[in-house]
């Protein structure tokens, strides 16, 4: 009868302990579900969400730090994978961390107006700028992510977003 | 050559290739020539000359603006009138940017137009020459012919395969230019073989094209050089198509995101090998070309040599006009080619075939009806998809399945559409969905790429700050030790 019962009490607390387990992400399961997270981010790096890249939110995101409205290049489909893979209600994308425009767009440098101070450079999360110091900067249209970050860093305002050329 | 494999899929067709099969005209040249700046496959090119100008025969007159774009060469002389949007056939009478040229009638060369010694030249230098001809694949798709070629270079052994196996119904344009000029196609097959580096060189014929092939070894016969061969291949459509026709020849497949290069082999059309023999040769660009003008509206059905930029009314007019109510113009042969909703555009470096097309010549299509699931369509699919399970995925717009199923593998041939019961628009479906797709996995590719750039700045900053510590600790080190 005693051991029956303490059969079964040892059963029932395995039984939790395998349950449970998962609920604390082993340090590699974490990764994994980091790159599964980033792998569904749209990469622009534009840091709208808060975070400083598109990696750090995947971070934020499987620490149960951030939530899933907060990506505005990846928009409603983001959102809803995002959703899918961790479980979460969907909802819409929080307009507080900005509006993206309908048509993707890339950084120009009116170059004739730059006066080479690598400040642009600095901030481009993808090193999508070539220039350098007291040397005309220009956009590698084909690598900019559309980020915007090298708008506000421009001393002489020479840098504005323009649609991206059709990719043949 | 014996065949290693047989064409997968596909269907016989009745060809209607005799009714054009005279020997090609000439046809004249006409008073105003249209040249769209984008009549290649890749970026538009960028014009060189501005209205008012006068222009040379041959002179180019636009040039590529990246890798794969191609230079414009003006077909006539003469004076440049505008540069501006004109219809174009490449966009079903949509516009183009197009310059536009009157004819002086003198047909004046430009002199800078000299014949080279293609043997004593550098290959990497000749594919540059060619370059400079304006050649672009001329079986229809108008790849700038130099960007496959370099692409190709970096592979050895290389296995050029001239394409002349014309299995689309109604066209006949290679079939003539191989009978009437098979020189030409062995010259430019020499000159293609030295700008590759290639030792082997097959000429696939279409086994209902007797008198092409016996041509063709005509000409080889007084060749000295015995490293080019002539293989027959069977009569089905679309045994043509370069990826079906390079599996027939070698057996091997072409990785269906990969290029005939990553199994050393190199397509080219035969027609594409006759022009850059003329512009070796002779030091004419590309600024003309056979095409098949065909069908039963119009009244001599013929194969006309014709300046790039002629106007298709006026093609139509040399060939004595039209002669019944037209149903349909088309582009290109029965099953690829695309409708044109007026004869106003002009002809391209791509146009192998009008066809004035008659009540007559094609079956109307039926209403269509469910899909009964009979399995038809992918018994006719070269391509070795499943036509039926992709037509549920693009009505559904199940990106992610028509991704699996090999969607971008689809060559749009018409054989699922031809064979389908239930008359389903299959192709149609096919073709409006791939953008989207295309569009998806490019943005996919792009993400990736910015993954990357992210990831190693991160690493380099981090890199840089532990030496910028490295080097201040080492330096307070050193002040303490000296105190």
């Amino acid at each position: 009868m005693i051991l029956a019962l303490l059969v079964t009490a040892a059963l029932t607390a395995l039984l939790a302990a395998t349950l449970l387990l998962p609920a604390q992400l082993s340090a590699a399961g974490e990764a994994r579900l980091i790159e599964r997270i980033d792998a569904l981010l749209p990469q622009t790096q534009c840091g709208r969400c808060t975070f400083a890249g598109c990696k750090p939110y995947a971070t934020a995101l499987a620490r149960g730090e951030a939530d899933i409205n907060q990506c505005p290049p990846g928009g409603p489909s983001t959102m809803i994978a995002l959703a899918a893979l961790l479980k979460r209600d969907a909802r819409p994308v929080d307009p507080k961390f900005g509006v993206v425009p309908e048509v993707a767009t890339v950084a120009w440098i009116d170059e004739p107006a730059c006066i080479g101070c690598a400040k642009c450079i600095q901030v481009c999360p993808v090193d999508a700028i070539v220039g350098a110091s007291k040397f005309m900067h220009t956009v590698i249209a084909a690598q900019c992510t559309g980020c915007e970050l090298c708008i506000p860093p421009c001393p002489v305002d020479c840098i504005e977003m323009r649609p991206a050329a059709a990719r043949a | 050559m014996l065949l290693h494999s047989h064409v997968r899929g596909g269907l016989q067709l009745v060809g209607h290739k005799r009714r054009s099969a005279a020997s090609v005209r000439i046809a004249a040249a006409p008073a105003e020539v249209i040249l769209a700046l984008d009549q290649h496959t890749g970026l538009p090119a960028i014009a060189l000359v501005k209205p008012g100008d006068a222009v040379a025969m041959g002179q180019p007159i636009a040039q590529p603006q990246s890798d794969i774009s191609a230079w414009v060469h003006s077909p006539i002389s003469g004076r440049v009138v505008a540069i501006e949007p004109r219809p174009a056939a490449h966009h079903r009478g949509e516009l183009a940017p197009s310059i536009v040229i009157a004819n002086d009638g003198e047909d004046r060369r430009h002199p800078a137009n000299a014949p080279v010694d293609f043997a004593s030249m550098d290959p990497l230098e000749l594919c540059e020459h060619i370059a400079r001809g304006g050649i672009v694949g001329l079986g229809g798709a108008t790849f700038p012919t130099a960007a496959k070629l370099l692409q190709a270079r970096a592979c050895a052994h290389i296995h050029l395969i001239l394409n002349g196996v014309e299995c689309e119904p109604w066209i006949s344009c290679d079939d003539l230019l191989m009978r009437e000029r098979a020189h030409d196609v062995i010259l430019g097959a020499h000159i293609l073989c030295r700008s590759l580096g290639a030792a082997k060189c097959t000429i696939a014929i279409e086994s209902d094209m007797p008198e092409a092939r016996s041509a063709v070894r005509a000409a080889l016969a007084s060749d000295t050089a015995s490293n080019i061969e002539v293989a027959s291949v069977p009569s089905i459509y679309p045994a043509g198509g370069e990826r079906q026709l390079i599996t027939t020849l070698t057996g091997q497949e072409v990785p269906a995101d990969g290029l005939p290069s990553d199994i050393g082999v190199v397509c080219q059309n035969v027609g594409t090998a006759a022009a850059i023999a003329r512009w070796i040769r002779d030091g004419e660009p590309l600024i003309r070309r056979i095409v098949t003008l065909t069908g039963s509206g119009v009244r001599e059905p013929v194969n006309v040599e014709v300046r790039i930029g002629t106007p298709l009314a006026q093609l139509i007019e040399d060939a004595g006009g039209y002669q019944q109510p037209i149903a349909e113009l088309i582009m290109g042969g029965s099953m690829m080619g695309k409708t044109l909703p007026h004869d106003g555009v002009p002809v391209t470096k791509g146009t192998n075939c009008v066809i004035a097309a008659t009540a007559a010549d094609f079956h109307e299509r039926g209403t269509e009806m469910p899909c009964i699931r009979c399995g038809n369509c992918a018994e006719a699919c070269p391509a070795s998809l499943l036509p039926q399970q992709l037509h549920w995925y693009a009505l559904g717009k199940d990106l992610d399945a028509l991704e699996s199923h090999g969607l971008l593998d689809c060559i749009e041939c018409g054989c699922c559409d031809y064979v389908c019961p239930s008359q389903i628009p299959l192709t149609q479906r096919f073709r409006d969905a791939k953008p989207a797709l295309l569009e998806t996995v490019d943005s996919r590719t792009r993400a990736n790429d910015a993954r990357l750039r992210f990831e190693s700045r991160e690493q380099r900053l981090t890199r840089l700050e532990a030496e910028r510590r490295a080097k201040l600790d080492e330096k307070r080190k050193a002040f303490k030790d000296a105190r």
